[in-house]
């Protein structure tokens, strides 16, 4: 029975499925988002935090071209910290902990009132595939949807087979239906997938938590936001606390181990190794006298509190004793215990950096099911995949972030090209370029794509064409300014523990010298600079570049390097064997993964120096 | 990674067995400009009024304006030359000495030295072979490849090899540290204090600078492995020198030096060059036995790093061969019977138990026999572990010395970096840099500068 044609479907409502359907539908396209659960929007099954080293650079380079993340996330934040601070600019990372009802409700508020785009509940079974393109999707009622394209956004969903203890059954996350069924559509349609597992900790009850035992973990007063569009605010500020296992609950748990599902076989897929059990750890580092087990709110209006460190599927019965070990949790009641669930992803060497299908025309992958980790991750391949719908049903180029402008672009990249042994999550580590991916320059790097895209309003992207005018024109001026080599001036550097200077410099010279703050620098010498500074962010963006010059320009020239090697393209259709010379398995792995340049084709695994440099001579001659 | 960069290169191209002559290539944008900077012509026309494929005769000047070799400068203009760029040819006539010093000289002057393949590289992104030409450099260059590889892989023998494992091993330890008290600054993690980085990375630094700094190494990556071929006159010194030259074809080079009346020849060495001096060249002048004196032969083993003795097994020993053999340094020396083929009467036993079993190998450089065993001895002085001497002037060759100098500039830095407090992301920059660097030497690189490591493992066009 067809019922209603639609330009886009979106399987999925979690991270990705909203940041998805949001870009589609405000690109003015017509979009139906289905989702298991309508009252599972935007859902945050694990930790209830946004942000964090890495990913807070996801977070604001979505929210750079037009994504909702970071702007949801600042409505219902209820606690930020800024981690890393003593460090350099480009690795600190804001960190919220979330109302979780509350960014739930207001996501699901967006997209309810979003133009173009239908909220729907219903369970997929089926995707249309026809002529190597995607046709649309059938639900479980047995209605079918058309559509110009599918985006799976599936999450954990599918065959998601929760662990608690010797039990297990299929959900897709606890207390709610698995999607049983459209992994074989997808097989069917000639992907492959694999299996994952991950898990979450217990939540117990406030009220049975002696706060009086701990060390409180407030939040920070600082303006801060995670929105270049939103102006900083100070957040409400719910602390968390922090308490420790000790040797009681190790002893607990080593003497039970084989309660453990790892121990008992019940798991045997790869977890995230960033978020191992209590079980696994206790067996892992037998030294270690003591874990830090973090209670963070679940939400403004819940008593539910979340147990950092504390991951673990071992039976629940059991889960309740391991708690009550611990210093301060001797009384705590669980609300809910902590479970594993295993799911199949698809191997994202299947897509193209536009998240499209290599195979299947039209049929996009995003999120979890991509085999990510974690809610930023998710939200920013939704985005991508989102946005390049739309473009794809416009007729436009793709949007193909890079290595070298975005940790988006290093995400992707990374998916399409590394084998994945564990769940993928970002970290600063796997960017080259890290020092000049900042996330306070994620507007400067981005926001023209969002804007060419159509997703940035005129006044959003003239707003950053004006902010990066003004760091030019500071940095021009700051260069000519000079700074005489007098008493008053030296007496000053005196002070700031910098030596004197002999001759007169120019206050960019000062401010290469790391002790002198530009802020600081404003206060002294107001007239000197004759500046008019309305903008912080600018202020912080100048003094970053003249104080990290070095570093950041080194990186420049590595870019430009690799943008040549990235700009040799490869056809799709490009025949493998037809060249001599090149091993039989690299042959074979470049015509399943395709790669879409001589510098992607290089990072995929397997592929030897020599195999590039002969296809090179191959794709020269044409 | 230098993709297409117009930045002019250089190296040393050698017609391997067909002429005397050392030949020096640059090609670049600024090719002609450095020559002019080295040459002075005989008829004091400038490089850059020559026509293309044309010659001149004149000096390479050094940068105190003296002489350092006489030359022929051939000059092919962009875009019809190989690489379709400026390309200037600098034949040396003055042995391999020389033309180092000619090619050290163009560096000097603002020439990098070529990656291994450069040059075909630029050949071919720059359209100037077709796909059939560059079909067949590719099959020249896969079958060197292994070869190559194998040689890239041996290059670095033991021990230093060893060190530049341990260093990278270190740094990688270094960077675990400093990267996960970036992502991991919630984990309560217990990570080293960032003095104690500090003082390893400042470890690495003394290491690696040690090898590369000693003015004598940095000689010997130069020039190669000296290895002098002694012994009174018909004792078959040449002929020893023919067996090992011809066993290594494909890769030698006859350089008659004008510098000593010795010939001298290159053979590599599992990538190692090794210069062999041969003592006969002077066999032709007068007054035979006189001319080759110990003395004279003694001037040899003294500047080579390994002596190879031959002696004449099939006739006993006489006052000559017992002469050196009092006065060389047996821990050095090689000693080699040759002859074995026509009679076989010194008593080695003796020779054995007084210089030990390691030392002598038995020969026929006629017959070709014991040539491999006595490649592979000098081989095995060349990296063996008693002798750190020898060793660890082996720096490889003068890419990884190159390499070195920039994981040197890179420890430096995050040195820096670190001791003005700068955190952990800043020196870590660094370090990663000098890892992936010195990977590219060891062979363990798995970065994503991959096309220029790419073309390093096809050793051509050098």
């Amino acid at each position: 029975m067809k019922i209603d044609a639609f330009d886009v479907i979106v399987i999925g409502a979690g991270h990705a499925g909203c940041e998805a359907s949001l870009a589609c539908a405000r690109l003015g396209f017509k979009t139906l988002v289905l989702t298991i659960n309508l009252d599972k929007v935007a859902l945050m099954p694990c930790n209830p935090a946004i942000g964090g080293v890495g990913k807070t650079q996801l977070v604001l380079e979505l929210d750079a071209m037009g994504g909702q993340m970071g702007k949801t996330a600042n409505e219902a934040a209820i606690q930020v910290r800024m981690l890393n601070r003593s460090k350099g600019p480009a690795v600190r990372a804001l960190r919220a902990q979330i109302d979780k009802k509350g960014y739930e409700s207001a996501m699901k508020r967006t997209l309810e009132n979003t133009e173009n785009l239908t909220l729907r509940q219903g369970t997929v079974d089926r995707i249309l595939v026809d002529n190597g393109r995607i046709q649309g999707v059938s639900i479980e009622s047995g209605v079918t949807f058309y559509s110009e394209s599918v985006i799976v956004a599936a999450g954990t969903f599918l065959r998601g087979r929760i662990i608690l203890g010797s039990s297990e059954y299929h959900a897709g996350r606890m207390g709610e239906y698995p999607s049983m069924y459209l992994t074989d559509s997808i097989l069917k349609a000639g992907l492959v997938m694999d299996r994952f597992q991950t898990a979450t900790p217990p939540r117990i009850d406030k009220r049975t938590i002696d706060f009086s035992k701990m060390a409180v973990q407030p939040g920070e007063d600082i303006p801060a936001s995670f929105s270049f569009w939103n102006s900083d605010k100070i957040f409400p500020n719910i602390p968390s606390y922090l308490t420790y296992t000790n040797d009681k609950t190790h002893e607990l748990i080593r003497n039970n181990i084989s309660l453990s599902p790892i121990k008992s076989g019940m798991v045997t897929t790869h977890g995230p190794r960033h978020c191992p059990s209590i079980d696994r750890k206790v067996i892992n580092y037998e030294n270690k006298s003591r874990h830090p087990v973090f209670i963070e709110p679940e939400g403004k209006y819940s008593n539910e509190s979340y147990l950092q460190g504390l991951t673990t599927s071992m039976p629940a019965f059991f889960q309740q004793l391991i708690v009550n070990t611990v210093v301060g949790l001797e009384n705590a009641r669980i609300m809910r215990p902590g479970y594993a669930v295993e799911y199949d992803y698809l191997l994202p060497n299947q897509l193209k950096h536009s998240l499209e299908c290599k195979t299947v025309a039209n049929l996009f992958f995003a999120g979890q099911v991509n085999g990510t980790s974690g809610y930023e991750e998710a939200a920013a391949q939704g985005f991508i995949a989102g946005v390049n719908t739309a473009l794809k049903l416009s007729g436009k180029e793709p949007l193909i972030l890079k290595r070298s402008n975005s940790y988006i672009g290093v995400l992707i990249d990374d998916l399409i090209n590394k084998e994945l042994s564990e769940p993928y999550r970002m970290y600063t580590s796997r960017s080259e370029y890290r020092l000049s991916l900042r996330p306070e320059n994620a507007d400067l790097r981005l926001s023209f794509f969002g804007y060419s895209a159509g997703l940035l309003k005129e006044e959003q992207y003239s707003k950053v064409l004006d902010k990066n005018l003004q760091i030019e024109n500071l940095l021009h001026d700051l260069s000519k300014k000079v700074i005489n080599a007098n008493d008053e001036t030296n007496k000053y550097l005196a002070k700031l523990g910098s030596s004197p200077v002999e001759n007169s410099t120019t206050i960019y010279k000062l401010l290469q010298r790391p002790e002198i703050k530009f802020s600081a620098l404003v206060k002294t010498f107001p007239d000197i600079l004759g500046i008019s500074i309305s903008d912080s962010k600018v202020l912080e963006q100048v003094e970053t570049y003249i104080k990290y010059k070095g570093y950041i320009d080194r990186e420049l020239i590595g870019i430009k390097k690799l943008e040549n090697v990235e700009n040799i393209a490869i056809d799709i259709n490009f025949d493998y064997f037809k060249i001599n010379g090149i091993t039989f398995e690299a042959r074979e792995k470049l015509s399943r993964i395709k790669p879409e340049t001589l510098g992607q084709a290089s990072r995929i695994a397997g592929i030897s120096p020599a195999d590039i440099s002969i296809l090179m001579v191959a794709i020269k001659q044409g | 990674m230098n993709m297409i960069n117009n930045d002019t290169i250089c190296a040393i191209g050698t017609r391997t067995g067909e002429s005397a002559i050392g030949i020096v290539r640059l090609s670049g944008n600024d090719a002609i400009k450095i020559s002019e900077k080295i040459f002075i012509s005989n008829n004091g026309k400038p490089i850059k009024e020559m026509a293309s494929y044309t010659m001149a005769y004149g000096y390479v000047i050094d940068e105190r304006k003296e002489i350092v070799d006489q030359v022929i400068i051939s000059v092919m203009k962009s875009p019809k030359s190989y690489t379709r760029e400026d390309i200037v040819e600098i034949n040396c006539h003055g042995g391999i000495i020389a033309t180092k010093k000619v090619m050290n000289l163009c560096i000097s002057n603002g020439a990098r030295l070529s990656d291994p393949g450069e040059f075909t590289r630029r050949a071919f992104i720059n359209g100037r072979i077709d796909l059939t030409q560059a079909e067949a450099v590719i099959e020249i260059i896969r079958a060197k490849t292994e070869q190559s590889l194998k040689i890239a892989a041996n290059n670095i023998k033991g021990n230093i090899k060893n060190k530049l494992e341990n260093q990278r091993k270190e740094l990688l330890e270094i960077l675990i540290e400093l990267e996960a008290s970036i992502d991991f600054i919630e984990e309560d993690l217990e990570i080293a204090p960032y003095e104690d980085l500090e003082k390893r990375v400042q470890i690495v630094y003394k290491e690696i600078k040690e090898l590369v700094n000693d003015e004598k190494k940095g000689e010997l990556v130069k020039n190669g492995i000296k290895v002098a071929i002694v012994g009174k006159p018909n004792v078959g010194k040449s002929s020893l020198l023919n067996a090992i030259s011809k066993k290594e074809k494909a890769i030698v080079t006859h350089i008659p030096g004008t510098t000593r009346d010795a010939i001298e020849e290159i053979i590599y060495l599992e990538g190692i060059p090794v210069i062999f001096i041969d003592t006969a060249g002077i066999r032709k002048a007068k007054n035979l036995i006189e001319k080759i004196g110990v003395k004279n032969s003694l001037r040899f083993i003294e500047e080579a790093e390994i002596p190879v003795i031959v002696i004449d097994a099939s006739a006993p020993l006489d006052k000559y061969d017992e002469e050196i053999l009092i006065k060389v340094n047996l821990n050095k020396a090689i000693i080699c019977f040759n002859k074995i083929d026509i009679a076989n009467v010194i008593n080695k036993n003796d020779f054995k138990k007084k210089f030990g079993e390691n030392i002598i190998v038995e020969i026929s450089a006629k017959k070709g026999i014991g040539i491999k065993e006595l490649e592979g001895k000098i081989i095995k002085k060349m990296g063996s572990e008693n002798d750190f001497d020898i060793q660890d002037k082996i720096i490889i060759n003068i890419r990884h010395k190159r390499i070195l100098v920039e994981v040197i500039s890179c420890l430096k830095n995050s040195i820096k970096a670190m001791k003005n407090k700068m955190s952990e992301e800043f020196p870590s920059a660094d370090l990663k840099l000098a890892y992936n660097l010195i990977g590219e030497i060891t062979g363990e690189s798995a970065t994503d500068e991959i096309i220029n490591g790419i073309f390093e493992k096809f050793c051509i066009g050098k």
